[in-house]
Protein backbone atom coordinates (compact mmCIF):
# COMPACT_ATOMS: atom_id res chain seq x y z
CA UNK A 1 0.00 0.00 0.00
CA UNK A 2 2.93 2.85 0.84
CA UNK A 3 4.62 1.25 -1.99
CA UNK A 4 2.03 2.34 -4.07
CA UNK A 5 1.34 5.47 -2.61
CA UNK A 6 5.12 6.44 -3.19
CA UNK A 7 4.86 4.97 -6.66
CA UNK A 8 1.97 7.04 -7.16
CA UNK A 9 3.81 10.26 -5.91
CA UNK A 10 6.95 9.74 -7.87
CA UNK A 11 4.84 9.40 -11.08
CA UNK A 12 4.97 12.58 -13.49
CA UNK A 13 0.91 11.50 -13.90
CA UNK A 14 0.33 12.47 -10.81
CA UNK A 15 2.25 15.77 -10.35
CA UNK A 16 0.75 16.86 -13.25
CA UNK A 17 -2.49 15.94 -12.03
CA UNK A 18 -1.97 18.41 -8.78
CA UNK A 19 -0.89 20.91 -10.80
CA UNK A 20 -3.85 21.18 -12.93
CA UNK A 21 -6.15 21.53 -10.01
CA UNK A 22 -3.33 24.33 -8.44
CA UNK A 23 -4.08 26.06 -11.90
CA UNK A 24 -7.84 25.84 -11.67
CA UNK A 25 -7.55 26.90 -8.30
CA UNK A 26 -5.60 30.17 -9.23
CA UNK A 27 -7.46 31.09 -11.83
CA UNK A 28 -10.67 30.83 -10.10
CA UNK A 29 -9.39 32.58 -7.41
CA UNK A 30 -8.26 35.18 -9.48
CA UNK A 31 -11.52 35.38 -11.62
CA UNK A 32 -13.72 35.66 -8.34
CA UNK A 33 -11.42 38.57 -7.18
CA UNK A 34 -11.74 40.55 -10.36
CA UNK A 35 -13.82 42.95 -8.91
CA UNK A 36 -11.33 44.27 -6.71
CA UNK A 37 -8.62 45.29 -9.41
CA UNK A 38 -10.45 45.39 -12.30
CA UNK A 39 -12.69 48.76 -12.87
CA UNK A 40 -15.76 48.40 -14.80
CA UNK A 41 -14.81 51.20 -17.47
CA UNK A 42 -12.24 48.73 -18.29
CA UNK A 43 -15.09 46.42 -19.48
CA UNK A 44 -16.89 49.36 -21.05
CA UNK A 45 -15.63 48.69 -24.90
CA UNK A 46 -16.18 45.20 -24.22
CA UNK A 47 -19.82 46.18 -23.48
CA UNK A 48 -20.54 48.24 -26.11
CA UNK A 49 -19.17 45.78 -28.91
CA UNK A 50 -21.39 43.21 -27.07
CA UNK A 51 -24.13 45.47 -27.25
CA UNK A 52 -23.47 46.36 -30.75
CA UNK A 53 -23.85 42.99 -31.73
CA UNK A 54 -26.85 42.66 -30.17
CA UNK A 55 -26.32 41.45 -26.71
CA UNK A 56 -28.18 42.85 -23.93
CA UNK A 57 -26.17 44.23 -21.16
CA UNK A 58 -25.82 42.54 -18.44
CA UNK A 59 -26.28 38.97 -20.42
CA UNK A 60 -22.79 37.41 -19.56
CA UNK A 61 -22.06 35.61 -16.66
CA UNK A 62 -19.94 37.35 -14.41
CA UNK A 63 -17.36 35.10 -12.51
CA UNK A 64 -16.38 38.08 -9.82
CA UNK A 65 -20.07 36.97 -8.67
CA UNK A 66 -19.28 33.34 -7.38
CA UNK A 67 -17.11 33.24 -4.14
CA UNK A 68 -13.38 32.40 -4.43
CA UNK A 69 -11.67 29.48 -3.57
CA UNK A 70 -10.16 31.00 -0.13
CA UNK A 71 -13.54 32.32 0.57
CA UNK A 72 -14.80 28.45 0.33
CA UNK A 73 -11.81 27.51 2.59
CA UNK A 74 -12.57 29.81 5.47
CA UNK A 75 -16.57 29.01 5.15
CA UNK A 76 -15.59 25.15 4.86
CA UNK A 77 -13.81 25.74 8.19
CA UNK A 78 -16.08 27.39 10.21
CA UNK A 79 -18.88 24.83 8.86
CA UNK A 80 -16.57 21.53 9.78
CA UNK A 81 -17.13 21.92 13.15
CA UNK A 82 -20.76 22.58 12.85
CA UNK A 83 -23.26 19.51 13.45
CA UNK A 84 -25.39 21.00 11.18
CA UNK A 85 -22.84 20.30 8.39
CA UNK A 86 -21.85 16.92 9.70
CA UNK A 87 -25.74 15.98 9.71
CA UNK A 88 -26.05 17.18 6.42
CA UNK A 89 -23.44 14.65 5.19
CA UNK A 90 -24.59 12.07 6.80
CA UNK A 91 -28.33 12.05 5.75
CA UNK A 92 -26.97 12.25 2.37
CA UNK A 93 -25.12 9.48 2.24
CA UNK A 94 -27.46 7.62 4.24
CA UNK A 95 -29.93 8.31 1.81
CA UNK A 96 -27.65 7.39 -1.12
CA UNK A 97 -26.53 4.18 0.56
CA UNK A 98 -29.85 2.64 1.67
CA UNK A 99 -31.48 3.64 -1.86
CA UNK A 100 -28.47 2.27 -4.03
CA UNK A 101 -28.47 -1.03 -1.56
CA UNK A 102 -32.34 -1.11 -2.14
CA UNK A 103 -31.70 -1.12 -5.59
CA UNK A 104 -29.02 -3.87 -5.59
CA UNK A 105 -31.10 -5.75 -3.43
CA UNK A 106 -34.14 -5.80 -6.04
CA UNK A 107 -32.40 -4.90 -9.24
CA UNK A 108 -30.24 -7.47 -9.70
CA UNK A 109 -32.34 -10.85 -9.12
CA UNK A 110 -34.95 -8.67 -10.96
CA UNK A 111 -32.29 -8.12 -13.62
CA UNK A 112 -31.11 -11.97 -13.90
CA UNK A 113 -34.34 -13.67 -13.71
CA UNK A 114 -35.31 -11.31 -16.92
CA UNK A 115 -32.29 -12.83 -18.57
CA UNK A 116 -33.04 -16.62 -17.31
CA UNK A 117 -37.20 -17.04 -17.67
CA UNK A 118 -38.82 -16.26 -20.99
CA UNK A 119 -42.15 -16.04 -18.50
CA UNK A 120 -40.88 -13.40 -16.42
CA UNK A 121 -39.45 -11.25 -19.40
CA UNK A 122 -42.75 -11.37 -21.05
CA UNK A 123 -44.38 -10.39 -17.73
CA UNK A 124 -42.69 -7.89 -16.46
CA UNK A 125 -39.76 -6.19 -19.52
CA UNK A 126 -42.92 -4.14 -21.63
CA UNK A 127 -43.61 -2.70 -17.99
CA UNK A 128 -40.08 -1.64 -16.95
CA UNK A 129 -39.62 -0.13 -20.33
CA UNK A 130 -42.39 2.34 -20.04
CA UNK A 131 -41.27 3.19 -16.90
CA UNK A 132 -37.82 3.67 -17.48
CA UNK A 133 -37.20 6.80 -19.52
CA UNK A 134 -39.02 8.26 -16.87
CA UNK A 135 -36.51 10.67 -14.97
CA UNK A 136 -36.14 9.46 -11.17
CA UNK A 137 -37.00 13.74 -10.51
CA UNK A 138 -40.34 13.74 -12.23
CA UNK A 139 -40.93 10.50 -9.23
CA UNK A 140 -40.62 13.13 -6.42
CA UNK A 141 -44.21 14.82 -6.61
CA UNK A 142 -46.13 11.20 -6.81
CA UNK A 143 -43.44 9.67 -4.31
CA UNK A 144 -44.14 12.39 -2.02
CA UNK A 145 -47.54 11.25 -2.09
CA UNK A 146 -47.54 7.66 -2.40
CA UNK A 147 -44.76 7.33 0.74
CA UNK A 148 -46.14 7.70 4.61
CA UNK A 149 -42.67 10.05 4.98
CA UNK A 150 -40.07 12.45 3.29
CA UNK A 151 -37.98 10.52 4.11
CA UNK A 152 -38.96 7.01 2.42
CA UNK A 153 -40.05 9.46 -1.03
CA UNK A 154 -36.27 11.28 -1.13
CA UNK A 155 -34.74 7.80 -0.45
CA UNK A 156 -37.30 5.94 -2.76
CA UNK A 157 -36.27 8.57 -6.09
CA UNK A 158 -32.87 7.31 -4.82
CA UNK A 159 -33.25 4.09 -5.33
CA UNK A 160 -35.02 4.37 -8.98
CA UNK A 161 -32.24 6.55 -10.00
CA UNK A 162 -29.62 3.12 -9.67
CA UNK A 163 -32.30 0.45 -10.62
CA UNK A 164 -32.61 0.82 -13.85
CA UNK A 165 -28.96 0.80 -14.76
CA UNK A 166 -28.40 -1.98 -12.39
CA UNK A 167 -31.32 -4.15 -14.05
CA UNK A 168 -30.23 -2.55 -17.63
CA UNK A 169 -26.75 -3.93 -16.85
CA UNK A 170 -27.04 -7.48 -15.13
CA UNK A 171 -29.92 -8.29 -17.95
CA UNK A 172 -27.09 -7.08 -21.02
CA UNK A 173 -24.62 -8.80 -18.72
CA UNK A 174 -26.29 -11.88 -18.62
CA UNK A 175 -27.05 -12.10 -22.27
CA UNK A 176 -24.16 -11.96 -23.55
CA UNK A 177 -22.24 -14.52 -21.95
CA UNK A 178 -20.72 -17.11 -24.53
CA UNK A 179 -23.55 -19.59 -25.42
CA UNK A 180 -20.41 -22.43 -25.66
CA UNK A 181 -20.15 -22.21 -21.60
CA UNK A 182 -23.70 -23.18 -21.17
CA UNK A 183 -22.97 -26.13 -24.06
CA UNK A 184 -19.80 -27.30 -21.95
CA UNK A 185 -21.50 -26.52 -18.79
CA UNK A 186 -24.67 -29.27 -19.95
CA UNK A 187 -22.29 -31.75 -21.85
CA UNK A 188 -20.45 -32.13 -18.48
CA UNK A 189 -24.02 -32.79 -16.29
CA UNK A 190 -24.13 -29.92 -14.84
CA UNK A 191 -27.81 -28.95 -13.43
CA UNK A 192 -29.77 -25.79 -14.08
CA UNK A 193 -29.33 -24.53 -10.59
CA UNK A 194 -25.49 -25.59 -11.14
CA UNK A 195 -25.50 -23.63 -14.36
CA UNK A 196 -27.27 -20.67 -12.80
CA UNK A 197 -24.78 -20.95 -10.00
CA UNK A 198 -21.33 -21.19 -11.98
CA UNK A 199 -21.47 -19.96 -15.00
CA UNK A 200 -24.29 -17.31 -15.02
CA UNK A 201 -24.24 -15.63 -11.55
CA UNK A 202 -20.46 -15.19 -12.18
CA UNK A 203 -20.60 -14.45 -15.88
CA UNK A 204 -22.69 -11.49 -15.19
CA UNK A 205 -20.61 -10.37 -12.33
CA UNK A 206 -18.80 -8.19 -14.41
CA UNK A 207 -21.88 -5.99 -15.37
CA UNK A 208 -22.84 -6.09 -12.05
CA UNK A 209 -19.84 -4.32 -10.83
CA UNK A 210 -20.10 -1.85 -14.16
CA UNK A 211 -24.36 -0.93 -13.21
CA UNK A 212 -23.32 -0.48 -9.64
CA UNK A 213 -20.66 2.00 -10.36
CA UNK A 214 -22.58 4.08 -13.23
CA UNK A 215 -26.19 3.65 -10.82
CA UNK A 216 -23.71 5.13 -7.70
CA UNK A 217 -23.09 8.19 -9.19
CA UNK A 218 -26.40 8.32 -11.06
CA UNK A 219 -27.97 8.34 -6.71
CA UNK A 220 -25.82 11.43 -6.23
CA UNK A 221 -27.12 13.81 -8.69
CA UNK A 222 -30.95 12.48 -7.65
CA UNK A 223 -30.47 12.24 -3.84
CA UNK A 224 -29.72 16.20 -4.08
CA UNK A 225 -31.91 17.07 -6.27
CA UNK A 226 -34.80 15.33 -4.49
CA UNK A 227 -33.90 17.19 -1.49
CA UNK A 228 -33.35 20.38 -3.05
CA UNK A 229 -37.29 19.65 -4.24
CA UNK A 230 -38.81 18.26 -1.24
CA UNK A 231 -37.27 20.60 1.27
CA UNK A 232 -35.04 18.31 2.87
CA UNK A 233 -36.57 15.93 5.35
CA UNK A 234 -38.65 16.51 7.98
CA UNK A 235 -36.41 17.91 10.55
CA UNK A 236 -36.39 21.59 11.10
CA UNK A 237 -34.44 23.58 7.75
CA UNK A 238 -30.11 23.32 8.38
CA UNK A 239 -30.03 20.64 10.31
CA UNK A 240 -29.93 17.25 8.43
CA UNK A 241 -31.99 18.48 5.59
CA UNK A 242 -28.98 16.56 3.60
CA UNK A 243 -26.31 17.96 1.22
CA UNK A 244 -28.48 18.85 -1.36
CA UNK A 245 -31.04 21.06 1.25
CA UNK A 246 -27.80 22.31 2.97
CA UNK A 247 -27.02 23.92 -0.82
CA UNK A 248 -30.42 25.10 -1.22
CA UNK A 249 -30.40 26.87 2.26
CA UNK A 250 -27.12 28.47 2.34
CA UNK A 251 -28.70 30.12 -1.46
CA UNK A 252 -31.48 31.18 0.38
CA UNK A 253 -29.67 32.21 3.42
CA UNK A 254 -27.23 34.28 1.06
CA UNK A 255 -24.04 33.07 2.39
CA UNK A 256 -22.89 32.06 -1.10
CA UNK A 257 -19.38 30.44 -0.21
CA UNK A 258 -21.40 27.61 1.74
CA UNK A 259 -22.88 26.67 -1.23
CA UNK A 260 -19.44 25.71 -2.85
CA UNK A 261 -18.55 24.11 0.01
CA UNK A 262 -21.94 21.71 -0.26
CA UNK A 263 -21.11 21.13 -3.87
CA UNK A 264 -17.40 19.98 -3.49
CA UNK A 265 -18.51 18.34 -0.21
CA UNK A 266 -20.62 16.17 -2.97
CA UNK A 267 -17.81 15.86 -5.51
CA UNK A 268 -15.90 14.23 -2.62
CA UNK A 269 -18.29 12.19 -1.06
CA UNK A 270 -19.28 10.66 -4.89
CA UNK A 271 -16.03 10.08 -5.74
CA UNK A 272 -15.57 7.99 -2.53
CA UNK A 273 -18.38 5.59 -2.54
CA UNK A 274 -17.22 5.52 -6.44
CA UNK A 275 -13.98 4.42 -5.21
CA UNK A 276 -15.15 1.99 -2.57
CA UNK A 277 -17.60 0.14 -5.32
CA UNK A 278 -14.48 -0.08 -7.93
CA UNK A 279 -12.03 -1.79 -5.03
CA UNK A 280 -14.96 -4.04 -4.05
CA UNK A 281 -15.53 -4.58 -7.77
CA UNK A 282 -11.65 -5.81 -8.39
CA UNK A 283 -12.45 -7.83 -4.91
CA UNK A 284 -15.26 -9.76 -6.60
CA UNK A 285 -13.84 -10.13 -9.77
CA UNK A 286 -10.42 -11.39 -9.02
CA UNK A 287 -10.25 -13.01 -13.22
CA UNK A 288 -10.08 -9.90 -14.32
CA UNK A 289 -7.14 -8.00 -12.26
CA UNK A 290 -5.16 -10.61 -13.74
CA UNK A 291 -1.77 -9.99 -16.11
CA UNK B 1 0.78 -40.09 -10.28
CA UNK B 2 -0.15 -43.31 -8.17
CA UNK B 3 -1.53 -46.60 -8.62
CA UNK B 4 -5.58 -45.67 -8.46
CA UNK B 5 -4.97 -42.83 -11.01
CA UNK B 6 -3.19 -44.91 -13.46
CA UNK B 7 -6.68 -47.21 -13.26
CA UNK B 8 -8.78 -44.52 -13.62
CA UNK B 9 -7.63 -43.14 -16.55
CA UNK B 10 -7.07 -46.06 -18.26
CA UNK B 11 -10.68 -47.33 -17.91
CA UNK B 12 -11.14 -45.76 -21.41
CA UNK B 13 -14.54 -46.87 -22.80
CA UNK B 14 -14.28 -46.39 -26.36
CA UNK B 15 -17.88 -44.96 -28.60
CA UNK B 16 -18.63 -45.86 -31.78
CA UNK B 17 -21.17 -43.00 -33.52
CA UNK B 18 -23.05 -43.31 -36.46
CA UNK B 19 -24.62 -40.72 -38.70
CA UNK B 20 -27.49 -42.02 -40.33
CA UNK B 21 -29.10 -39.55 -43.54
CA UNK B 22 -28.76 -36.41 -41.05
CA UNK B 23 -29.84 -33.25 -42.48
CA UNK B 24 -30.43 -29.97 -41.12
CA UNK B 25 -32.46 -27.26 -42.35
CA UNK B 26 -33.12 -23.59 -40.43
CA UNK B 27 -35.25 -20.93 -41.11
CA UNK B 28 -38.86 -20.96 -41.54
CA UNK B 29 -40.95 -23.50 -43.54
CA UNK B 30 -40.68 -22.95 -47.54
CA UNK B 31 -37.85 -20.54 -46.49
CA UNK B 32 -35.37 -22.76 -44.80
CA UNK B 33 -31.69 -23.47 -46.07
CA UNK B 34 -30.05 -27.00 -45.87
CA UNK B 35 -26.90 -26.57 -44.51
CA UNK B 36 -26.46 -30.57 -43.94
CA UNK B 37 -28.19 -32.57 -46.30
CA UNK B 38 -28.79 -36.51 -46.03
CA UNK B 39 -25.46 -36.95 -44.52
CA UNK B 40 -23.80 -40.24 -43.49
CA UNK B 41 -20.75 -41.49 -41.57
CA UNK B 42 -19.14 -43.41 -38.98
CA UNK B 43 -16.80 -42.55 -36.47
CA UNK B 44 -15.27 -45.74 -35.49
CA UNK B 45 -14.22 -47.11 -32.25
CA UNK B 46 -10.47 -46.52 -30.59
CA UNK B 47 -10.19 -44.07 -33.72
CA UNK B 48 -8.76 -40.50 -34.70
CA UNK B 49 -11.65 -39.69 -37.41
CA UNK B 50 -10.86 -35.93 -38.74
CA UNK B 51 -13.22 -34.44 -40.60
CA UNK B 52 -11.68 -31.75 -43.07
CA UNK B 53 -13.60 -29.19 -45.29
CA UNK B 54 -13.57 -25.40 -46.68
CA UNK B 55 -14.47 -23.13 -43.55
CA UNK B 56 -18.54 -22.36 -43.65
CA UNK B 57 -19.56 -26.01 -44.92
CA UNK B 58 -21.49 -26.84 -41.86
CA UNK B 59 -19.19 -28.77 -40.12
CA UNK B 60 -20.10 -26.72 -37.10
CA UNK B 61 -23.37 -27.96 -37.77
CA UNK B 62 -22.57 -31.22 -37.46
CA UNK B 63 -20.69 -31.02 -34.41
CA UNK B 64 -23.62 -29.36 -32.41
CA UNK B 65 -25.43 -32.05 -34.08
CA UNK B 66 -23.41 -35.18 -32.30
CA UNK B 67 -22.68 -33.00 -28.93
CA UNK B 68 -26.87 -32.97 -28.90
CA UNK B 69 -26.88 -29.39 -28.57
CA UNK B 70 -29.15 -29.28 -31.48
CA UNK B 71 -31.60 -32.04 -33.13
CA UNK B 72 -31.10 -33.03 -37.08
CA UNK B 73 -34.15 -32.05 -38.94
CA UNK B 74 -33.89 -35.83 -40.11
CA UNK B 75 -32.02 -38.98 -39.47
CA UNK B 76 -30.26 -40.29 -36.55
CA UNK B 77 -27.00 -39.69 -34.76
CA UNK B 78 -26.70 -43.09 -32.82
CA UNK B 79 -23.65 -43.48 -30.00
CA UNK B 80 -23.40 -47.36 -29.33
CA UNK B 81 -26.68 -47.85 -30.82
CA UNK B 82 -28.43 -45.66 -28.63
CA UNK B 83 -30.15 -42.09 -30.17
CA UNK B 84 -28.44 -38.93 -29.05
CA UNK B 85 -31.42 -37.45 -27.24
CA UNK B 86 -29.36 -34.30 -26.00
CA UNK B 87 -25.99 -33.11 -24.54
CA UNK B 88 -23.88 -36.17 -22.27
CA UNK B 89 -20.75 -36.12 -20.54
CA UNK B 90 -20.56 -39.37 -23.23
CA UNK B 91 -19.64 -37.26 -25.73
CA UNK B 92 -17.63 -34.11 -25.14
CA UNK B 93 -16.75 -31.15 -27.16
CA UNK B 94 -13.44 -29.21 -26.87
CA UNK B 95 -14.49 -25.64 -28.66
CA UNK B 96 -12.73 -23.38 -31.32
CA UNK B 97 -10.42 -20.65 -29.82
CA UNK B 98 -11.19 -21.58 -26.09
CA UNK B 99 -14.75 -22.01 -23.99
CA UNK B 100 -12.70 -22.49 -20.16
CA UNK B 101 -14.83 -20.17 -17.97
CA UNK B 102 -13.04 -17.18 -17.48
CA UNK B 103 -14.10 -17.14 -14.00
CA UNK B 104 -12.42 -20.20 -12.69
CA UNK B 105 -8.78 -21.23 -11.98
CA UNK B 106 -7.19 -23.86 -14.53
CA UNK B 107 -8.01 -26.52 -11.60
CA UNK B 108 -11.49 -25.34 -10.95
CA UNK B 109 -11.83 -25.79 -14.66
CA UNK B 110 -10.78 -29.24 -14.70
CA UNK B 111 -12.90 -30.25 -11.51
CA UNK B 112 -16.13 -28.66 -12.99
CA UNK B 113 -17.67 -31.60 -14.50
CA UNK B 114 -16.67 -34.20 -11.63
CA UNK B 115 -18.07 -31.35 -9.57
CA UNK B 116 -21.48 -30.72 -11.35
CA UNK B 117 -22.19 -34.27 -11.05
CA UNK B 118 -21.26 -34.56 -7.22
CA UNK B 119 -18.72 -36.80 -8.03
CA UNK B 120 -15.62 -35.13 -5.69
CA UNK B 121 -14.06 -38.87 -4.49
CA UNK B 122 -10.54 -39.84 -4.10
CA UNK B 123 -10.37 -41.33 -7.46
CA UNK B 124 -11.81 -38.03 -9.74
CA UNK B 125 -9.05 -35.74 -6.57
CA UNK B 126 -6.53 -38.01 -7.84
CA UNK B 127 -7.42 -37.58 -11.78
CA UNK B 128 -7.36 -34.15 -11.82
CA UNK B 129 -4.22 -33.99 -10.27
CA UNK B 130 -2.84 -36.89 -12.80
CA UNK B 131 -4.24 -34.62 -15.87
CA UNK B 132 -2.82 -31.29 -14.31
CA UNK B 133 0.93 -33.21 -14.32
CA UNK B 134 -0.52 -34.73 -17.83
CA UNK B 135 -0.69 -31.37 -19.10
CA UNK B 136 2.37 -29.79 -18.07
CA UNK B 137 -0.30 -27.00 -15.95
CA UNK B 138 0.77 -28.36 -12.28
CA UNK B 139 2.40 -24.86 -11.60
CA UNK B 140 -0.64 -23.15 -13.15
CA UNK B 141 -3.44 -24.85 -11.12
CA UNK B 142 -4.47 -21.70 -9.47
CA UNK B 143 -4.03 -19.38 -12.68
CA UNK B 144 -7.53 -17.82 -14.31
CA UNK B 145 -7.56 -18.61 -18.03
CA UNK B 146 -6.43 -15.24 -18.94
CA UNK B 147 -3.06 -15.93 -17.45
CA UNK B 148 -2.35 -19.08 -19.32
CA UNK B 149 -0.52 -18.50 -22.95
CA UNK B 150 -2.61 -19.79 -26.31
CA UNK B 151 -1.15 -23.34 -25.83
CA UNK B 152 -2.03 -24.06 -22.55
CA UNK B 153 -5.37 -23.34 -22.45
CA UNK B 154 -5.98 -25.34 -25.27
CA UNK B 155 -4.30 -27.91 -23.08
CA UNK B 156 -6.20 -27.12 -20.02
CA UNK B 157 -9.29 -27.15 -21.99
CA UNK B 158 -8.46 -30.97 -23.27
CA UNK B 159 -7.87 -32.01 -19.18
CA UNK B 160 -11.27 -30.19 -18.43
CA UNK B 161 -13.01 -32.47 -21.28
CA UNK B 162 -10.68 -35.72 -20.35
CA UNK B 163 -11.25 -36.06 -16.84
CA UNK B 164 -15.32 -36.60 -17.68
CA UNK B 165 -13.75 -39.88 -19.23
CA UNK B 166 -16.15 -39.43 -22.53
CA UNK B 167 -17.02 -42.50 -25.03
CA UNK B 168 -15.69 -40.11 -27.72
CA UNK B 169 -13.92 -36.74 -27.79
CA UNK B 170 -15.24 -34.23 -30.37
CA UNK B 171 -12.85 -31.45 -31.14
CA UNK B 172 -14.16 -28.50 -33.35
CA UNK B 173 -10.86 -26.54 -35.12
CA UNK B 174 -9.22 -26.88 -31.37
CA UNK B 175 -5.51 -25.66 -32.31
CA UNK B 176 -7.02 -22.54 -34.32
CA UNK B 177 -5.53 -19.49 -33.94
CA UNK B 178 -2.45 -20.85 -32.07
CA UNK B 179 0.88 -19.47 -34.43
CA UNK B 180 2.40 -22.10 -36.04
CA UNK B 181 5.31 -23.36 -33.48
CA UNK B 182 2.77 -23.85 -30.81
CA UNK B 183 -0.05 -25.66 -33.27
CA UNK B 184 2.63 -28.02 -34.18
CA UNK B 185 3.80 -28.65 -31.29
CA UNK B 186 -0.11 -29.13 -29.74
CA UNK B 187 -0.25 -32.03 -32.57
CA UNK B 188 2.59 -34.27 -31.49
CA UNK B 189 1.26 -33.17 -28.17
CA UNK B 190 -2.21 -34.02 -28.50
CA UNK B 191 -2.07 -37.39 -30.97
CA UNK B 192 0.65 -38.97 -28.19
CA UNK B 193 -2.74 -38.33 -25.84
CA UNK B 194 -4.84 -40.33 -28.01
CA UNK B 195 -1.99 -42.91 -28.46
CA UNK B 196 -2.06 -43.18 -24.79
CA UNK B 197 -5.81 -42.99 -24.27
CA UNK B 198 -7.22 -44.66 -26.92
CA UNK B 199 -9.97 -43.22 -26.90
CA UNK B 200 -12.26 -42.79 -29.67
CA UNK B 201 -11.92 -38.85 -30.90
CA UNK B 202 -13.56 -36.76 -33.75
CA UNK B 203 -11.42 -33.98 -34.97
CA UNK B 204 -12.93 -31.17 -37.30
CA UNK B 205 -10.07 -29.07 -39.16
CA UNK B 206 -9.85 -26.72 -42.22
CA UNK B 207 -5.67 -27.81 -42.18
CA UNK B 208 -4.75 -30.29 -44.62
CA UNK B 209 -1.21 -30.57 -42.58
CA UNK B 210 -3.33 -31.11 -39.36
CA UNK B 211 -5.40 -33.56 -40.86
CA UNK B 212 -2.93 -36.01 -42.26
CA UNK B 213 -0.66 -36.33 -39.38
CA UNK B 214 -3.43 -36.65 -36.89
CA UNK B 215 -5.68 -38.84 -38.26
CA UNK B 216 -6.22 -42.31 -38.98
CA UNK B 217 -9.13 -41.92 -40.84
CA UNK B 218 -9.65 -38.85 -43.41
CA UNK B 219 -13.45 -37.76 -43.80
CA UNK B 220 -13.62 -35.40 -46.93
CA UNK B 221 -16.53 -32.77 -46.74
CA UNK B 222 -18.37 -31.65 -49.74
CA UNK B 223 -19.48 -27.81 -49.37
CA UNK B 224 -23.24 -26.47 -47.90
CA UNK B 225 -24.81 -29.03 -47.71
CA UNK B 226 -22.22 -31.03 -46.29
CA UNK B 227 -21.91 -34.11 -47.01
CA UNK B 228 -18.81 -37.07 -47.13
CA UNK B 229 -17.18 -36.55 -50.40
CA UNK B 230 -14.79 -39.39 -49.67
CA UNK B 231 -13.12 -41.34 -46.78
CA UNK B 232 -9.33 -41.64 -47.01
CA UNK B 233 -7.16 -44.27 -44.48
CA UNK B 234 -4.38 -42.95 -43.11
CA UNK B 235 -2.15 -46.19 -42.98
CA UNK B 236 0.97 -44.49 -41.41
CA UNK B 237 2.02 -45.59 -38.15
CA UNK B 238 2.20 -44.45 -35.06
CA UNK B 239 3.29 -43.16 -32.70
CA UNK B 240 3.78 -40.32 -35.56
CA UNK B 241 6.79 -37.28 -35.09
CA UNK B 242 6.48 -34.14 -36.76
CA UNK B 243 9.50 -34.75 -38.87
CA UNK B 244 9.08 -38.09 -40.13
CA UNK B 245 5.25 -37.56 -41.12
CA UNK B 246 7.28 -34.06 -43.61
CA UNK B 247 9.61 -37.08 -44.71
CA UNK B 248 7.28 -40.36 -44.77
CA UNK B 249 6.29 -40.73 -48.72
CA UNK B 250 2.72 -42.38 -47.93
CA UNK B 251 1.82 -39.41 -45.90
CA UNK B 252 2.30 -37.02 -49.06
CA UNK B 253 0.50 -39.19 -51.20
CA UNK B 254 -2.44 -39.27 -48.62
CA UNK B 255 -1.96 -35.39 -48.80
CA UNK B 256 -2.18 -34.90 -52.44
CA UNK B 257 -5.02 -37.45 -52.73
CA UNK B 258 -6.58 -35.65 -50.33
CA UNK B 259 -6.00 -32.18 -51.92
CA UNK B 260 -6.81 -33.23 -55.11
CA UNK B 261 -10.36 -34.37 -53.89
CA UNK B 262 -10.60 -31.09 -51.87
CA UNK B 263 -9.81 -29.40 -54.96
CA UNK B 264 -12.30 -30.57 -57.01
CA UNK B 265 -14.92 -29.75 -54.11
CA UNK B 266 -13.72 -26.06 -54.10
CA UNK B 267 -14.03 -25.37 -57.90
CA UNK B 268 -17.42 -27.07 -57.61
CA UNK B 269 -18.45 -24.82 -54.81
CA UNK B 270 -16.55 -21.68 -56.37
CA UNK B 271 -18.93 -22.00 -59.69
CA UNK B 272 -21.77 -21.58 -57.31
CA UNK B 273 -20.20 -18.31 -56.01
CA UNK B 274 -19.98 -18.96 -52.42
CA UNK B 275 -17.34 -16.53 -50.30
CA UNK B 276 -16.17 -19.73 -48.35
CA UNK B 277 -15.23 -21.26 -51.43
CA UNK B 278 -13.45 -18.46 -53.01
CA UNK B 279 -11.16 -18.31 -49.55
CA UNK B 280 -10.77 -22.06 -49.54
CA UNK B 281 -9.36 -21.81 -53.40
CA UNK B 282 -6.41 -19.83 -52.36
CA UNK B 283 -5.96 -21.68 -49.40
CA UNK B 284 -5.81 -24.47 -51.75
CA UNK B 285 -3.51 -22.69 -53.91
CA UNK B 286 -0.98 -21.85 -51.38
CA UNK B 287 -1.11 -25.77 -49.99
CA UNK B 288 -0.81 -26.75 -53.31
CA UNK B 289 2.39 -24.78 -54.22
CA UNK B 290 4.25 -26.07 -50.44
CA UNK B 291 3.12 -30.01 -51.41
Amino acid sequence: MAKKLGKMVASSLFWRGVASIIVFLVLWEIGSRSKEWMAPEMFAPLKSLLGALGFKKDYLPWIGTVPAPSGVLKAWVEVIGSAGYWQSAYMSFFRVMSGFFAAMLVGIPFGLALAVSRTANGIFFPTFEVLRPIPPLAWVPASIIFWPTQELSITFVTFLGAFYTIVINVLGGARSIDVRYFQAAQSMGSSSWDIFRRIILPGTLPSIVVGSAVGMGITWEVVVAAEMISGGGSQAAGTGGGLGFFIWNSYVGGSYEQIVVGMISIGVAGYFSSELLRWLGKYVTPWLRVR
Amino acid sequence: MNQSAQTTRLAVDPGEIVVTGVSKSYGAVGRHKDVVRDCSFTIERGKLTVMIGPSGCGKSTLIRLLAGFERPTEGTVRLDGQPVTGPDRDRLVVFQETALFPWMTTYDNIMYGPRARGEVTRETLDLAEFLLNKVGLQEFRNKYPLQLSGGMQRRAELARAMINNPRVMVLDEPFRGLDAMTKELMWEYYSRLFEESGRTNFFVTTDIDEAVFLADRLLIMSNIPTQVRAVVEVDVPRPRRLTEIIESDRANEIKREALSILHAEAMRSFARGSKAATDFVEAYLKRANRA
